[in-house]
């Protein structure tokens, strides 16, 4: 089990430590899961996200690889802007989801998730050897990454860089030093909330260094370690998906409500024609979210969906919205079933419960 | 960790509490730290009878979900409203955390229960 440079801090501050994308991460803290939503709902929380995985793709043929591999329209970007993409298959399913950082010319880099850098990286590797001028490197092991989020995480990171951080706008990032440690700040995060992901490389000194610098910045605002349950429940309060929970390689984007993210009319990519067709044809199940008109049920990934007696789909992430104060949840149904108001029930203790098709976000 | 000596317990880390024929019924210390935070008590059949290890409702956490199991046997006759504050099973689950009131019909059933030493074996505490 790999550990993260603040492994000994989490477990230092009383952290319950899982096992998560071969990681050893804390789940939660001791206030709780549902105080540490609070805390990055009002006040700046930080998560160890260490577990991310980072590839660095250079040369003159990194623009086409990438252009190759994912939906959005890499094109469009910058240096020091960043989108929100998809890898997908010949099949047009998801093989994850990543961002997609334009550092300079013919250099990028793509953050994808813990749990499948192997896959990932085996997938960009093999399509990079159809390119002559395009190098990819897996610098997983040595970015450390935070993200520190919350309605108070930048003034709490402006006390310690120059960066003026209130001019880098949504899904753009820039390069500084933070406690004298150079890093990329970016403007991005998973929680719906303000805040900034922190790359950096160094040894454990140099992360500890980061994290106690920012600690002591953001005291002031009650700044608290946040873990993978809060993460959880703050991304699906805003209808995020979750990899291997609501896309996986047998969701298309479409489906998934990831057309915002596909530009079809940027060319060919993987799966394209089949991405083509199913936006031409529409799709035939949707991913919806719902909110449970039970108190008595939270609904839990696996959960049947039924409606008039019938099973039309599952719930493919659930929980409790803290903001809402009900079971929230995210699921296939058939397109159908999909309009906002459509009543629907979750099965579960074999009984089913009612539950309510809205819009997402949720809040 | 809180473990009363004047209660039993359980494998699955519930606790009871008799008095005279009525044991009322609530989920261990240890439950609740391994649950987090506990927002909503669901025992559908306030009246029911159940059997021992019957499930007579469920704990739902942000984390998971967690059936209750009736520890002996007997007729369910009060259900705390825990609901009004469901924290009260995470801050105090052995006075406003309880859970349920049974009327037990065979207090023999009581002595396959756990004392307070053999359920610190169990969890290891």
């Amino acid at each position: 089990m790999t550990q993260t440079a603040f492994h000994a801090i989490h477990v230092a501050a009383g952290a319950k430590m899982v096992s998560f994308a071969g990681f050893e991460m804390p789940i939660q803290y001791p206030v709780g899961i549902l105080a540490e939503h609070r805390i990055v709902r009002n006040g700046v929380g930080v998560f160890d996200v260490s577990h991310m995985g980072e590839f660095e793709v250079k040369g003159a043929d990194a623009l086409a690889l990438i252009q190759l591999l994912t939906v959005n329209d890499a094109s469009k970007l910058v240096p020091g802007k960043a989108q929100y993409s998809a890898l997908t298959r010949p099949s047009g399913g998801i093989v994850d989801d990543l961002l997609v950082y334009m550092i300079g010319e013919n250099d990028y880099m793509l953050v994808v998730n813990g749990a499948n850098v192997d896959k990932d990286l085996a997938w960009v590797m093999q399509h990079a050897s159809e390119f002559e001028h395009v190098t990819v490197a897996d610098e997983s092991s040595n970015y450390h990454l935070l993200a520190v989020q919350g309605p108070k995480s930048i003034e709490t990171l402006q006390k310690l860089t120059d960066a003026n951080l209130i001019d880098v706008p949504y899904y753009s990032f820039v390069h500084g030093t933070l406690a004298g440690v150079p890093m990329i700040l970016s403007r991005t995060g998973y929680t719906g909330e303000i805040g900034f992901e922190l790359y950096f490389k160094g040894s454990v000194d140099v992360a500890t260094k980061v994290v106690t610098t920012i600690f002591d910045a953001g005291a002031e605002y009650g700044i608290a370690w946040i873990g993978l349950g809060a993460r959880d429940t703050l991304r699906l309060e805003k209808g995020y998906c979750l990899y291997g929970n609501d896309i996986t390689d047998d969701t298309n984007p479409i489906e998934a409500g990831l057309s915002w993210i596909t530009k079809l009319a940027k060319g060919p990519f993987n799966g394209s024609d089949v991405i083509q067709a199913v936006k031409t044809n529409g799709p035939t199940r949707k991913l919806v979210g719902f909110v449970m008109r039970s108190e008595k049920l939270i609904p839990r990934t696996g959960y049947t969906i039924v409606s008039n007696g019938a099973t039309v789909g599952a719930v493919t992430s659930g929980n409790t919205s803290p903001g809402l104060g009900t079971g929230i949840g995210l699921g296939y149904v058939p397109t159908a079933l999909s309009t906002p108001g459509t009543m629907i029930e979750i099965a579960a203790r074999g009984t089913t419960f009612p539950a309510e098709v809205v819009k997402i976000p949720f809040l | 960790m809180n473990l009363p000596a004047d209660l039993k317990y359980t494998s699955d880390h519930e606790w009871i509490r008799v008095d005279g024929d009525v044991g009322t019924i609530g989920v261990t210390d240890h439950a609740q730290g391994e649950l987090g935070d506990v927002v909503y008590v669901d025992i559908p059949d306030a009246g029911a009878a159940v059997g021992k290890g019957d499930t007579f409702g469920s704990i739902e956490a942000v984390k998971t979900v967690a059936d209750l199991y009736a520890p002996v046997s007997g007729q369910l006759i009060e259900v705390n409203e825990v609901n009004a504050a469901p924290d009260s099973v995470n801050k105090d689950p052995y006075g406003n955390g309880w859970l349920v009131k049974m009327k037990l019909s065979d207090l023999s059933e009581l002595n396959a229960l756990m004392d307070v030493d053999a359920y610190k074996a169990l969890i290891g505490a």
